[in-house]
């Protein structure tokens, strides 16, 4: 049975002799690929095909991979499971019952179940890192500001990167090392990643290495995941890592003050769906407004209809300051919060996810249990962190990952220490 | 069921949003769209951060460069005349 890992299949040669000559790669569907189809996973898009390239496949065809399908992925980005995608869900590989992980569970399908070497994703609250680690890969979500996001469908500005998928710790980092560096085209890209080695420092030398650990994000866990998160802890320790817990209480809110800030953003960026200068038409009777609506409720799906209404709402008179003006506050905590814990670890640790891949269909209907999801891995958004997932073996038969985050452009301490996790 | 919003709020705000909901949508996303703001609540709880913003202006010449062709531009309009998009009537 297919894994339904591509929207589209490509053979998008690359033209480079770099170091992915011979790499295959999938890359996630909100990515734009000049004359391919780029639908983000929505009805929306479904005949939608972007004149230009993104940054990052122009930097994949220059470094010689060939792109070989366009990753299936949640509508928009909107959703933990790659349920949400207009075109059905992907199958998680390690297990065909069970979800992939999203909303990036193509891209982590695809790398898992062997139908591409690496893949790129892109991460606004946990999107890499939480199918990497539902499928057993390795998934990196970079510094803000690390990888251009020219080219990339706009969800949440302010939040989101574009990161790599991979088998092994290496691979993913040097994949971060071709799509890493300042673009032009994206104001908001930083020089700290020119010329990076990434790959170079997945050595595994974790001895000496400070490791804060948040109990705060292990409370509300499953035994199983926090099971392998011990044992792991415990290998890092036999490998001459120290221990030490960590209090970041603003982690509390996180999930909250993710939700209001990308849904806000969202209901802004998803104005530009109204079928007129690409997009689903709803055709033309009726007058503008009238045009445009029909045309975004045939176009988006209920999980994106959900978070426009939602974030209209939060933006709208008399509920800004309750939602996004608070949304922001909390965001600066946890900002200030990891600020200060990385004034004495060197990297702060925590399951990926707090819970094993659900099974397909079992959470669509709950809103709020899929948000929860996220409570571990959009806080590192918030504070424009990097962070890795990694494989830390397997409960029931299913993947658990590791989270290691690190300081603003720490992304060789985080790859060094993922390096021994997975040693 | 909760009250932090109401069918009418809803519908406001899908009007807003340039969303058409049935009744069907506007009961499901009442009740559902309730359920997060009320965990959006808790955010009242949030203390105010004495934070310095660490943003930066970034600018650059305003030359003119190479850009799309008007043909690339408009390739996935549903509707173009004379190279232009066109759009349904303003009123």
């Amino acid at each position: 049975m297919s894994l339904n890992a591509f929207i589209t299949e490509t053979d998008i040669e690359g033209d480079g002799d770099g170091v992915l000559d011979g790499k295959t790669v999938a890359v996630k569907d909100n990515i734009s690929t000049e004359g391919v189809p780029t639908t983000c996973g929505s009805r929306m898009l479904e005949d939608y095909e972007p004149p230009y390239d993104a940054t990052v496949v122009e930097r994949l065809t220059d470094a010689g991979a060939t792109i070989v399908g366009k990753a299936n992925m949640d509508e928009f980005g909107m959703g933990t499971t790659t349920e949400t995608s207009y075109f059905g869900p992907t199958k998680n590989p390690v297990d065909e019952d069970h979800v992939p992980g999203g909303s990036s569970g193509g891209s982590a399908a695809a790398v898992a179940g062997g139908e591409a070497d690496l893949a790129l994703g892109s991460d606004t609250g946990g999107s890499v890192r939480a199918p990497a680690a539902f499928c057993g890969v390795v998934g990196i979500k970079p510094t803000y500001g690390l990888v251009s996001r020219y080219g990339l469908v706009a969800y949440a500005n302010s939040l989101e990167q574009i990161g790599p998928i991979a088998p092994t710790v290496e691979e993913a980092a040097e994949l971060l090392d071709v799509i890493a560096g300042p673009d032009e085209n994206d104001g908001t890209t930083r020089a700290e990643g020119a010329d990076s080695d990434y790959a170079g420092a997945a050595e595994g030398d974790v001895d000496g290495l400070t490791v804060g650990v948040p109990r705060e994000l292990l409370d509300g866990a499953d035994e199983r995941v926090v099971d392998r998160f011990e044992a792991a802890l415990d290998d890092l320790r036999a490998q001459g890592a120290e221990t030490v817990d960590v209090e970041l209480p603003s982690c509390e809110y996180a999930v909250a003050a993710y939700y209001v800030i990308a849904m806000s953003e969202a209901s802004s960026n998803l104005a530009r769906f109204d079928g007129v200068r690409y997009g689903n038409s709803g055709g033309f009777d009726g007058n503008w407004n009238e045009t445009f609506a029909e045309s975004r409720s045939e176009g988006f799906g209920d999980e994106v209809k959900r978070r426009v209404l939602l974030g209209t709402y939060a933006l709208s008179a008399g509920y800004h300051d309750k939602y996004y003006k608070q949304a922001q506050e909390a965001r600066a905590w946890v900002k200030q919060d990891f600020d200060e814990v990385f004034e004495d670890v060197d990297v702060v640790a925590s399951p990926t996810m707090p819970v094993l891949p659900p099974e397909l269909g079992e959470s669509l209907d709950d809103p709020v249990q899929m948000y929860l999801a996220d409570a571990n891995t959009t806080p590192v958004n918030l504070a424009n962190l990097p962070a890795i997932s990694v494989p830390a073996g397997e409960a029931d038969g299913l993947p658990v990952g590791l989270q290691l985050v690190g300081p603003k452009f720490g992304e060789e301490t985080i790859v060094n220490a993922a390096a021994a996790v997975e040693a | 069921m909760t009250d932090a919003v109401d069918a009418e709020e809803i519908r406001h705000v899908a009007d807003l949003a340039r969303l058409d909901l049935d009744d069907d949508e506007v009961e499901a996303f009442t009740e559902q769209c309730g359920d997060v703001l009320e965990r959006f609540e808790q955010l009242e709880e949030v203390p105010e951060v004495d934070a310095e913003p660490d943003l930066v202006n970034v600018m650059r010449p305003d030359e003119v460069e190479e850009s799309l062709s008007q043909t690339a531009a408009l390739k996935n309009a549903e509707e173009t005349e004379d190279g232009q998009f066109k759009g349904p009537n303003v009123s």
